[in-house]
């Protein structure tokens, strides 16, 4: 899973004023940057890097959380043991996922706590993906094939991020994702070779409503995006949001046509000139009243973490006060 | 990842901490290779800390082995002092084998 959440938030000033000796310190870290080094926990970086940074990976880590709600939403009703299986696995490595990024985040200075205070108060973004509901057993397919797969498009890159936990996280991820999407076209196909009428009309209606939400996934076009060219000059991102947003589309184009399903597009078409395919125009008003707060499952999906959270207070706090007990246990043997 | 240098709060330490102490994890993926750093993870106690290195690292037969280390307890090397640190190997060529021009006749010992 992925945020594009990096573009969506506030437009930060670079400070002006900087001493000498920081000057120099920002001198060399371009140099490094430049040179294709990777740059570690403890090395010098811009305050304004680290933040960055610091808000792209805690929001990539709060997707990976808040994605766990779609799914988990199914696993008590998958359609067959092995199904179930298979969506458990997805959904604890969903939750893999997101401790492996919050562990990257915490390298840079800041707290899980502080991290989840701004998730539970609203302050940080998760992928707007994750604020639409999960209807029919076809949406979980629907969810691997085409969320996961935008994601591990966008993921791709990110192993080749500046910032070197990060990557490392990432390169964990992507090792794990492609099963998420394989199992996802997978049941699709199934249902679509092997289903009834009414099973192959629950993936169509799966794949209208998933289809324009996932192209939303790799962010705003390049030219409205806010933080994406400075996030390209300090390698923390590699390819463009439009670059990658047209990869996916010719991808998905053809893996549309094995399954047998329509995508809903009616300007989609390929173009020899281009090779690629054209597409028709995204609604980024739905995109920015989804990132805004009022998409269908915003509140929701809040509100169950929020829960979660406070409903497990008790658990971790037990758990500190045991191991407490312990050491003192141990002092005074 | 390594945090290593960060201070953490410790559950014998500071009374009021509520964050569960940060624990670097360490896997062998198969015998006779060593441990591995692989990342890190919040637990209160050196048993739970294994277990969800477990469940975290784990999740596809990664591992044969797992250590795990309260990262407070890591003693590093200071960053800053990298290059005065490592640099003075860096003319020490004699120290490679490649250093030495032999015959072919003998050029694969």
């Amino acid at each position: 899973m992925y945020t594009q959440a990096m573009d969506t938030g506030p437009k930060e000033e670079r400070k002006a004023v900087r001493s000498v000796e920081e000057a120099e310190l920002e001198r060399r870290f371009d140099t490094r940057i430049d040179a294709g080094e990777f740059i570690e926990a403890k090395d010098w970086m811009p305050e304004h890097y680290r933040k960055t940074l610091v808000r792209q990976i805690s929001q990539h880590a709060h997707s990976e959380i808040v994605g766990m709600l779609p799914e988990g939403n199914w696993i008590s009703r998958a359609p067959t043991l092995k199904r179930k299986a298979i969506l458990l696995a997805k959904v604890q490595d969903e939750a893999g996922h997101g401790l492996y990024l919050y562990a990257a985040a915490e390298t840079l200075g800041t707290s899980r706590d502080q991290m989840l205070d701004a998730l539970h108060t609203g302050k940080a973004k998760y992928s707007s993906i994750f604020n639409y509901p999960s209807l029919t057993w076809a949406d979980m397919g629907v969810i691997g094939w085409l969320v996961d797969g935008a994601a591990i498009m966008n993921q791709v890159p990110l192993t080749r991020c500046s910032y070197a936990p990060y990557a490392r996280a990432m390169v964990r991820v992507c090792r794990e994702e492609s099963f998420h999407q394989r199992q996802g076209f997978e049941a699709l196909l199934t249902m679509m070779t092997k289903g009834t009428e009414a099973q192959r009309a629950m993936v169509q209606d799966a794949v209208n409503r998933w289809w324009w939400p996932s192209l939303m996934m790799f962010g705003p076009p390049d030219s409205e995006s806010t933080h994406s060219e400075q996030s390209m000059r300090w390698g923390i991102k590699r390819i463009g949001n439009d670059e990658l947003r047209q990869k996916f589309v010719d991808a998905a184009a053809e893996q549309a046509k094995v399954l047998g399903v329509s995508l809903p597009d009616p300007e989609l078409k390929w173009n020899e000139a281009r090779q690629h395919h054209d597409f028709g125009a995204i609604d980024w008003s739905e995109f920015w009243r989804v990132v805004g707060g009022d998409g269908p499952c915003n509140r929701e999906r809040l509100a169950a973490r929020v829960k979660a959270w406070e409903e497990g207070a008790w658990v971790r706090e037990a758990a500190l006060a045991h191991a407490r007990k312990a050491v003192l246990k141990e002092s005074a043997a | 990842m390594s945090s290593t240098l960060t201070p953490n709060p410790s559950p014998s330490g500071r009374g009021e901490q509520s964050e569960w102490p940060l624990w670097e994890v360490f896997v062998r993926s198969k015998a006779g290779l060593d441990h591995k750093h692989c990342g890190s993870l919040h637990a209160t106690d050196p048993t739970m800390a294994i277990q969800l290195a477990r469940d975290v690292y784990t999740r596809r037969q990664e591992g044969t082995s797992i250590w795990v280390v309260r990262s407070d307890q890591i003693v590093a090397s200071d960053p800053g002092e990298k290059a005065m640190y490592f640099d003075p190997m860096e003319d020490k060529i004699y120290r490679h084998p490649t250093f030495y021009e032999l015959p072919k006749s003998v050029d694969h010992i």
